[in-house]
C-alpha cells in the first residue's frame, strides 16, 4: 500500500494541475486579506470563496484523475495486490495533496493573518471539505465507466451541494414558515457537508446574531464542544460513507 | 494447478462464458482457441481476478481465489492490449513494478529486456512508444519475476517476425522449466512447436480440450492449422 501510494502522490505532484490550484488559493487569500483593512472581514470573504472553490476543484480534479488512472488501475489490478489497496492508495494519494495544497495556498495565510479559534477552524474545515468532495469523486468515478457521465455526475453532486440544497431548504422554509422548523434545520444541515461547515465557522465569527432565532438555535446546538464533535462526526461519515461504497462498487468491477 | 468449475460471466445480455470449466496442469503449454468473441480474453481475466464471475469457483494450487491476491505472484501476464500510465518511462514502470512485487530474494530474469533491445530505450516515455514496442515492454514485464504461471493474450501480435522469434524460444526454454503457459493466439502456425494441448472456445462455451498429439492423430493432420480447420469445418476425423 505505501508503495503504490508513493506513486499516485509522484505522479499527481508532477501534474501541473495541483501547483496551479495551490497558487490560486495563495493568490486569493493573500489578496483578501490585504484589500480587506480588518483582517476580521478578510476571513469572512475568504469563507465565501473557499466554500465554493474548495469542493469544486477537489471533486472536478479527482473525478478526472481517477479516469485518468485507469491505466494505472488495469495494470496493478493484474498483479499481487490487494484492490482495497490500490483504491485506498489512490484516495490517500489524492486527499494528501489536495490538503497539503490547500494548507499551503490557504492555512498559511490565515495562520499568518488571523491565527485564532475562527482561523484554525476554517483551516480544519477547509481540509475536511477537501477530503469530503475527494470520497464523494470516489463515488461518482466508481458510478460509471464513462468518463463523461462521471465527470457530469461529479458536477451535479457539486451543484446539489453548494447551491440546489439551499434551495431546497430556502423552498422548505418558506412552505411551512408557520410551524416551528429549527430543531429540523439542525438536522438538515447534516445532510450537506458544506452547510456544516459553514455554520461551524459562522458560529465561531460571532455573526450568529444575524441569523435570527435559527442562529440562537444553532448557536445552541453547534456552539459547545459537544456540538462541535457532532459535527466532525458528521464530517468524517461524510467521508466515510462514500468512501466504503466505492470500495465495494470497485472490488466488484470487471476491468 | 489452476481448476476452474462452472464459470459464467455475463456482460449484459451477453453471455461471455457459459459453464466453463477448465483444469490446467503444471508443465503444460496451452493454447487457447477461438474465433474473436469466444470468451478467450474474459477466461484469462478470470483466472487474474479482474473479472469476476457471476458464478462457479476457480481454484489456483487448491484456493480458492475469489477476493484473494497473493496468488497472482506466482503468475505472470502479459495482456492483450498493454496499457501503462502515458507519462511515465520505460525505466519507471520496470522500477515500478519491481517496487509493487517484490517480495525479498526475487531474482529478476531480465533476459528478455536485454534481448529485446528495451535496455537502450529505458528513457522513452510510454506515451511515445509504438504498438509493438509496447508490447515488448508487457513481455518483458510477464517474464521479469519468474512466475510459475505464465497467461500470455496475443504475445506475438504487433511483434516484428525477429522479435516474435526470440519471445517464442523464450517461452519454450520457461516450458521446459515445467512451467505452465496459457497462450491465446490467432496465428496457429506459429503455436506448433510451443503447445502440448488445445483448449478449444465457441461463443463463451468449451468445444473442447485435448492434447496436440491426440489431436494430430484424430485429424490426421500433422499441422495444428489444417486439424484446427478440419474440425472446424466439420468434416469427421
Amino acid at each position: 500500500m505505501k508503495n503504490i501510494l508513493k506513486y499516485v502522490i509522484v505522479d499527481i505532484v508532477q501534474n501541473k494541475i495541483v501547483l496551479v490550484y495551490t497558487f490560486l488559493l495563495l493568490l486569493i487569500s493573500l489578496s483578501v486579506f490585504n484589500l480587506e483593512s480588518n483582517s476580521a472581514k478578510g476571513l469572512l470573504s475568504l469563507l465565501n470563496i473557499i466554500l465554493i472553490i474548495v469542493p469544486l476543484i477537489c471533486i472536478i480534479f479527482s473525478t478526472i484523475y481517477i479516469y485518468n488512472s485507469s491505466e494505472f488501475i488495469e495494470l496493478l489490478v493484474s498483479q499481487p495486490i490487494k484492490r482495497k489497496a490500490i483504491w485506498l492508495s489512490i484516495f490517500w494519494g489524492l486527499a494528501a495533496s489536495l490538503s497539503l495544497a490547500f494548507f499551503i495556498g490557504a492555512g498559511i495565510p490565515i495562520l499568518l493573518y488571523h491565527a485564532d479559534a475562527t482561523g484554525f477552524m476554517m483551516i480544519a474545515m477547509g481540509l475536511f471539505l477537501t477530503i469530503v468532495f475527494v470520497s464523494i469523486a470516489m463515488l461518482a468515478a466508481g458510478l460509471t465507466r464513462d468518463k463523461a457521465k462521471g465527470i457530469g455526475l461529479s458536477i451535479l453532486l457539486w451543484l446539489f451541494f453548494s447551491l440546489i440544497f439551499d434551495a431546497i431548504v430556502l423552498f422548505l422554509l418558506f412552505q411551512f414558515q408557520d410551524y416551528p422548523l429549527e430543531r429540523i434545520m439542525v438536522f438538515l444541515s447534516f445532510l450537506n457537508p458544506i452547510d456544516l461547515s459553514r455554520i461551524q465557522i459562522l458560529l465561531q465569527m460571532d455573526i450568529s446574531a444575524l441569523m435570527g432565532y435559527t442562529g440562537a438555535v444553532f448557536r445552541e446546538f453547534f456552539g459547545n464542544s459537544l456540538g462541535i464533535s457532532l459535527s466532525f462526526a458528521g464530517l468524517i461519515i461524510w467521508i466515510l460513507i462514500p468512501l466504503i461504497f466505492s470500495l465495494k462498487k470497485f472490488k466488484a468491477k470487471d476491468l | 494447478m489452476i481448476i476452474g468449475k462452472n464459470i459464467t460471466k455475463k456482460f449484459g445480455k451477453f453471455k461471455a462464458l457459459d459453464n466453463v470449466s477448465v483444469k490446467f496442469d503444471k508443465g503444460e503449454c496451452i493454447a487457447l482457441l477461438g474465433p474473436n468473441g469466444s470468451g478467450k480474453t474474459t477466461l484469462i481475466k478470470s483466472i487474474l481476478g479482474m473479472v469476476v464471475p457471476d458464478s462457479g469457483t476457480i481454484h489456483f494450487d487448491e484456493q480458492d481465489i475469489l477476493h484473494q491476491w497473493l496468488y497472482r505472484n506466482q503468475i505472470g501476464y502479459m495482456p492483450q492490449i498493454g496499457r501503462y500510465p502515458e507519462n511515465m518511462t520505460i525505466a519507471q514502470v520496470m522500477d515500478m513494478m519491481k517496487d509493487i512485487r517484490t517480495t525479498g530474494h526475487v531474482k529478476f530474469d531480465e533476459e528478455l529486456v536485454k534481448s529485446f533491445g528495451l535496455d537502450k530505450i529505458l528513457d522513452k516515455r510510454m506515451r511515445t512508444l509504438s504498438g509493438g514496442t509496447t508490447q515488448k515492454v508487457s513481455a518483458s514485464l510477464a517474464f521479469l519475476f519468474n512466475p510459475d504461471v505464465f497467461i500470455l493474450d496475443e504475445p506475438t501480435a504487433g511483434l516484428d517476425p525477429l522479435s516474435s522469434e526470440l519471445l517464442k524460444q523464450k517461452i519454450i526454454k520457461e516450458k521446459q522449466k515445467g512451467k505452465l503457459v496459457l497462450i491465446t493466439s490467432h496465428i496457429l502456425s506459429e503455436l506448433d512447436d510451443l503447445i502440448t494441448e488445445v483448449f478449444y472456445m465457441q461463443e463463451g462455451q468449451l468445444l473442447f480440450h485435448k492434447k496436440l498429439t491426440a489431436l494430430k492423430e484424430e485429424t490426421g493432420e500433422s499441422k495444428l492449422s489444417k486439424a484446427i480447420a478440419k474440425i472446424m469445418s466439420g468434416q469427421p476425423a
